[in-house]
């Protein structure tokens, strides 16, 4: 059967690239079978496997939680999400990013203490060492 | 002149230290090359996205997301990427300078600044820098996932949405090539016009696209998807420079640790011809003292 060309690409790498003769995906808005000369679609794809089906029949699954789909006319493309995206996971990352904001101005953890401290030493040896540079050029002179 | 013995231990520690910078440098090495492979991964996805934004963008001009509006800038919010650890030469000072000179000409406009830090060296500068701090990512490590960085991303992104900031940037160390690494600002929010709107004017099937339209049909519909999809473009373009930044910072301490291998190598030798000095000297003064002695009886 007629093939087409399939991309499934997340933020961190390429997922797969090749000939496939049909993808099936689950949308927003139900499973989806794409073949060549499919309708150019953009579509939103929900946590679920994305079946591939390379010529010959043989099946090969990739898990995406969640991302898009858009069908050209002779290509598939799958932007694939590369973690769970549902709007509460969202806001408790934000949550976490902000704590550790607040940490990080307030440095009540010991390791912050260690970082400002070495921080502290870096700023101290590059005085010292312009210093006796100073003296060393005086030195010389 | 220093004892001959207390130069000999001189020399072994900084042997010692010269052992560990050369294997600092070989780990930094490896640890690049590596990165630079993340680099190059991660594009795929942000260049399909550009496209696929800039298809609905021409398809729809009547509708416009917040994130495409320029709006008159208040306060400006700075998303800054730099390292977990140091020791990678002037990688994050050169950064911070870079960012406060920037900061200095907002204000110097009336435009107050927020921050957002990732790489645990930003949130130890910010703490002692002061700044409005909204949020912190510490401890990203050699390889971090893009899900470890939505938090921030997503503060960034509601501060912009309410309005608390007018304009989003990212600040992070370009990877130009093993031997330099350049701090650049590029703004994020709102979308520069070229990266969205004429990204596709160069390939012939955007050209073909625009006259007879984007026959596409949208699931749901063309703004909900946009939406989204304008959120994870931000993303991976943060990602991107996570990615740039880390690469950047293992160039930056192989440099680095080259360079203290190579001054802890003249230090030895000026160790040992000092070492010599005083080990003949020490000679030639027994010998006269024997042949002083043997004169006197």
């Amino acid at each position: 059967m007629a093939t087409m060309q399939c991309n499934i690409v997340s933020a961190e790498r390429n997922i797969f690239a090749g000939e496939v003769e049909r993808v099936v995906a689950i949308s927003v808005l139900g499973e989806l079978g794409i073949l060549r000369g499919h309708e150019p679609t953009l579509t939103e794809l929900k946590p679920g496997p994305v079946r591939i089906i390379h010529d010959g029949g043989e099946e090969e699954v990739f898990f995406v939680s969640g991302g898009f789909l858009e069908v050209q006319p002779n290509m598939v493309i799958v932007l694939a999400d590369s973690a769970d995206r549902a709007r509460d996971l969202d806001a408790a990352e934000a949550e976490k990013a902000r704590d550790e904001a607040r940490q990080a101005l307030q440095g009540k953890s010991g390791e912050m203490d260690y970082q400002q401290a070495l921080a502290e030493i870096e700023a101290a040896t590059a005085r010292l060492r312009t210093l006796s540079q100073l003296r060393n050029r005086r030195g010389n002179q | 002149m220093a004892a001959g013995k207390e130069i000999k231990s001189q020399i072994g520690s900084i042997k010692n230290t010269q052992k560990i910078t050369s294997a600092m440098e070989m780990v930094a090495a490896s640890k690049m090359r590596r990165a630079q492979d993340r680099m190059a991964a991660s594009q795929p996805y942000a260049g399909q996205i550009r496209r696929v934004v800039s298809h609905i963008s021409q398809a729809n001009p009547e509708y416009r997301h917040d994130y495409q509006i320029d709006r008159e800038v208040k306060r400006i919010g700075y998303i800054v990427v730099t390292s977990d650890r140091g020791l990678c030469g002037g990688l994050n000072s050169n950064l911070f300078r870079r960012v406060l000179q920037e900061v200095r000409q907002w204000r110097d406009q009336g435009v107050s600044v927020a921050f957002c830090a990732l790489g645990t060296k930003g949130s130890v500068f910010f703490r002692k820098y002061g700044g409005d701090l909204l949020a912190a990512n510490r401890n990203l490590g050699d390889a971090p996932e893009a899900s470890e960085l939505i938090g921030s991303v997503n503060v960034m992104l509601e501060a912009f949405d309410n309005g608390e900031i007018d304009r989003l940037d990212l600040v992070y160390n370009e990877f130009v090539n093993t031997m330099s690494q350049k701090p650049i600002v590029r703004q994020l929010l709102p979308l520069p016009e070229e990266d969205v709107d004429q990204d596709t004017s160069s390939s012939q099937e955007a050209a073909s696209a625009s006259k007879g339209g984007w026959g596409y049909v949208y699931e749901p519909d063309a703004q909900s998807l946009l939406d989204k999809l304008l959120v994870r473009y931000v993303e991976s373009q943060v990602y991107q420079a996570v990615v740039e930044n880390i690469a950047s910072e293992q160039a930056a301490r192989m440099i680095a640790m080259k360079n203290a291998t190579d001054n802890a190598g003249d230090i030895i030798d000026d160790l040992q011809l000092q070492y010599n000095k005083a080990r003949q000297a020490a000679i030639t003064q027994e010998i006269s003292e024997i042949v002083g002695g043997a004169a006197a009886v």
